[in-house]
């Protein structure tokens, strides 16, 4: 840790709260950053961080709560006001534009020069001062594009300097670093460290947490659990506050279904990120097992390779190498309609964006991947065939519903999610891949979906759940394994499984946790 | 639960609104019927009316597959000039060749109206096909593949056409253009008929709903595991036998193919397409829709010749009904999220 020591308090939010429809994000969240100071901000998936950070960098109005900065009541209304005032937040999504050099990055829209004309001498040379400052060594002609990541990250830094910012936000700056990079992005921040300007930023590697920062704040689920000072404080103190205490939400099911039987095996899966996809996440070798009737958890957070490793399986992307073996053959999936003449099917992460047809009515959300079997002469559909397909699976999965020719978009989320699950089995799949089983759904219906997953594990559907919920993750599975950065990082049998386990898996490297 | 009560909300109570958007093209068309009725009476003439529909039956037939094309929220621009190169070579396989450059079959005979058909069909479904092609393996935008297409088949047109029109046909052959049945005109009878067959493969086939789906969600659809490149594909090919049919059919109303037929028929097409409701986004619309759109402009027509209003500001209406109707789409699908 650097010498520096830390003055007086540069930011403090208070009692910040904030609702969506149906949500409480944040309740009465105090927030508070020094000046001179690395603050790691930590919480699970969804415990209120981003929209905390989206509050400070005035892209969201809090519902009540007061914000102080530099000693002053200030009030955000947009980005612009937050960056007036110091305050730039760099997302992990880059906001550059890739056909434009450096120097035009850093400074677009504040170009140096005259009212009508640019000067491009004072533009490259004022772009070098701040390149040279964090160590940047390129051209200020070079265009973003050919940048690599890590340097793009360092242009956004130099854009923030530019605005004379004394606090910089980085969401997960560090996730698609490797960590040569890592290691000069922590340099650059101690170097701003030293010239006054504090930085708050993200990370689900908590090892980083202690490489570099001064003090930390932890959310979990909208409320703030905990605050101090790094130094005084260990690991699996943080891990416990991010888990809260070892709750059994949801009581874990009596009986097993899983077989002996391997359904789908998957070995040594890699998915190396390509020069043109540079946020793509990889894999890294990963291997698993799931057998007939059992029900196999996959925890990590954000950014961990579930969704992508789920993909894979199931055809709809490619990866580099590795083998998929199905009932004891290795297969080839080249697309989803492999995976699914081979009984594998993916109810995606994202339910409106992936998987139903709005527009479209229920049934033929329902029956669209199963036509076949609603066919008459292989080309028509039979409208007898379909509305009995609808209504079987109506009946067994209790969606609530006025008719079949009723628009999908006009259902609850968890009817949605219940028309999507009725279109997989439908197809009477051997294997199932389910993505955040109950994102977005009330509790009444996320229940009557763990059920469900239930009845087709005792069916001899072999499942994989992927979730973001730990609670989800012990109350449904048989078996748990943990992923960080498209890697396997540590297996569970439920037994054994608790949540401060599984967060320790998830985010540090197997050998940290051995 | 609230959630329950909210969607029993939603079901019931007419939405006036969403009624309009419905049948907004039928009574507008209605209402534009009435007005040139009492404007002109001479816009009710059965004589008039039946010239309408027949004027109409070409870019409706072509307006029958853009409604595929648009369905799965692609565009077709190459449907006039495909529709000329098509002609082309009906009139040259029914002349058996042509005039001074080449023939085909012995003595110059032709070969009557069938094979002439076919070949107008075959040349408009390869067409179709390259430029499905072109979108689906080169992943070039289908505004640009078709916009080349519009180049390209004009080119191969005029090129063709070196020696001028083809005219001239036996009467068996002009009968698919001028003919009656009782007293409805033959291409009248082709519109409708295609029409009705495409509304009922879009409704009730397997591939019908998958251009639905492919249309209004793609990644969901390739998820579900269609074969979604097979199925942008083919519409494009179902564009170029429609193309195909309606130059053999214009060629035939008008006793004879030139290379500059079709100009400026996608305007007319597209614009029959949207203003029958299909959103330009995909995934909604019908044949229905269509038929109506595509009468409707017919109409619009009709009545501003007759009221003699210069052919110069029709297409300035045109121009602005189609921009309207695009923005009554957007207006209609923004409503749609926000319930």
């Amino acid at each position: 840790m650097s010498a520096a020591q830390p003055q007086a308090t540069l930011l403090t939010m208070t009692g910040i709260s904030k609702n969506f429809p149906g949500v409480r994000a944040l309740e009465n969240v105090d927030f508070e950053v020094g000046g001179a100071e690395v603050h790691a901000f930590l919480g699970e998936n969804g415990a209120g961080k981003s929209t905390l950070l989206k509050i400070l960098s005035g892209a969201q109005a809090p519902d009540s709560g007061t914000i102080e900065f530099g000693g002053q009541h200030v009030k955000f209304l947009s980005p612009q006001d937050a960056q007036r005032a110091g305050i730039v937040t760099i997302y992990q999504e880059f906001t550059l534009a890739p056909d434009m050099t450096i120097a035009e990055n850093i400074f677009i829209g504040r170009e140096p020069g005259s009212r009508l004309f640019i000067s491009r001498s004072q533009l490259e040379a004022d772009s070098k001062r701040l390149m040279d400052r964090i160590g940047l060594d390129r051209s200020p002609r070079a265009l973003v594009r050919d940048l690599s990541v890590a340097e793009q990250q360092m242009v956004e830094i130099a854009r923030a300097l530019s605005m004379k910012s004394r606090l910089i936000v980085m969401d997960e700056p560090t996730s698609a670093l490797s960590r040569t990079e890592v290691g000069k992005l922590f340099d650059i921040v101690r170097a701003l460290k030293r010239d006054g300007i504090s930085t708050i930023f993200v990370t689900h590697r908590l090892e980083e947490v202690f490489e570099i920062s001064d003090r930390y704040t932890v959310l979990r689920d909208g409320h703030h659990v905990g605050a101090g000072r790094v130094s005084e404080t260990r690991l699996d103190g943080i891990i416990k506050l991010m888990v809260g205490r070892e709750l059994a939400l949801l009581a874990p099911p009596e009986t097993s279904y899983a077989t002996d039987e391997v359904a789908l095996a998957v070995e040594n899966i890699s998915r190396r990120r390509k020069s043109t996809d540079a946020s793509a996440i990889e894999l890294h070798n990963v291997s698993l097992k799931v057998h007939k009737g059992e029900i196999l958890g996959i925890a990590g957070l954000v950014g961990a390779g579930r969704t992508e490793m789920a993909r894979a399986i199931f055809g709809a992307d490619k990866f580099d190498s590795g083998t998929i073996i199905v009932d004891g053959k290795a297969v080839r999936i080249a697309s989803p309609r492999d995976a699914i003449e081979l009984g594998i099917g993916l109810v995606p992460e994202d339910r409106k964006l992936q998987a139903l047809f709005l527009a479209l009515a229920i049934r033929t959300n329902i029956s669209i991947a199963s036509q076949h079997s609603i066919s008459s002469l292989g080309v028509f559909i039979s409208g007898k065939k379909e509305e009995a397909l609808v209504e079987e699976y109506r009946k067994l999965l209790n969606i609530r519903m006025s008719s079949g020719d009723q628009l999908v978009g006009n259902l609850s989320g968890g009817n949605q999610q219940k028309v999507v699950l009725a279109r997989w089995l439908a197809l009477r799949p051997k294997i199932l891949i389910v993505d955040e089983p109950t994102r977005g759904i009330d509790v009444g219906a996320k229940v009557e979906v763990h059920n469900l997953l239930f009845q087709m594990a005792a069916s001899g559907i072999a499942i994989i759940v992927i979730s973001s919920e730990l609670p989800e993750i012990l109350a449904l599975s048989d078996r748990i394994v943990t992923m960080r950065e498209g890697h396997i990082t540590g297996e569970i049998d439920r037994a054994q499984a608790t949540q401060t386990k599984l967060m320790t898996l998830m985010t540090l490297t197997s050998e940290q946790a051995a | 639960m609230t959630t329950d009560a909210a969607e029993k909300k939603m079901d019931k109570g007419f939405d006036v609104f969403s009624f309009l958007a419905k049948f907004a093209p039928l009574i507008f068309l209605l209402v534009l019927m009435a007005v040139f009725a009492f404007l002109q009476p001479r816009f009710f003439s059965s004589v008039n009316l039946f010239n309408v529909m027949r004027q109409v039956s070409i870019t409706g037939l072509l307006a029958i597959g853009m409604t595929f094309v648009i369905l799965t929220a692609g565009i077709d621009l190459s449907v006039g000039s495909l529709l000329a190169f098509c002609g082309l070579v009906a009139a040259a396989v029914a002349k058996g060749g042509m005039q001074d450059r080449f023939t085909v079959g012995d003595a110059a005979i032709g070969y009557g109206w069938p094979l002439a058909l076919l070949a107008a069909i075959a040349v408009g479904l390869v067409g179709g096909y390259l430029q499905g092609v072109a979108i689906t393996r080169l992943k070039v935008p289908a505004f640009v593949v078709t916009l080349g297409g519009m180049s390209v088949f004009r080119g191969a047109a005029l090129l063709f056409a070196a020696g001028g029109p083809i005219s001239g046909f036996q009467p068996d052959f002009a009968w698919w253009g001028q003919g009656r049945i009782w007293t409805v005109p033959v291409p009248v009878i082709i519109f409708l008929v295609t029409a009705v067959l495409a509304h009922i493969v879009l409704r009730y086939t397997r591939y019908g709903r998958q251009v639905y789906a492919v249309g209004g969600n793609p990644e969901a659809a390739r998820l579900a595991g269609l074969n979604v490149n097979q199925i942008i594909c083919s519409v494009y090919v179902i564009m170029g036998f429609f193309a195909g049919l309606g130059s053999f059919v214009l060629a035939a109303r008008l006793n004879s193919a030139e290379a500059v037929a079709g100009t400026g028929y996608e305007l007319t097409v597209i614009a029959s397409v949207v203003i029958g409701g299909t959103s330009l986004f995909g995934g909604a619309g019908s044949i229905f829709g269509t038929v109506i759109g595509a009468v409707l402009i017919g109409v619009l027509l009709n009545g501003l010749v007759l009221m003699n209003v210069s052919s110069y500001i029709q297409q300035i209406i045109i121009g602005i009904i189609i921009v309207l109707a695009v923005a009554f789409d957007t207006f209609a699908k923004s409503r749609r999220r926000k319930a």
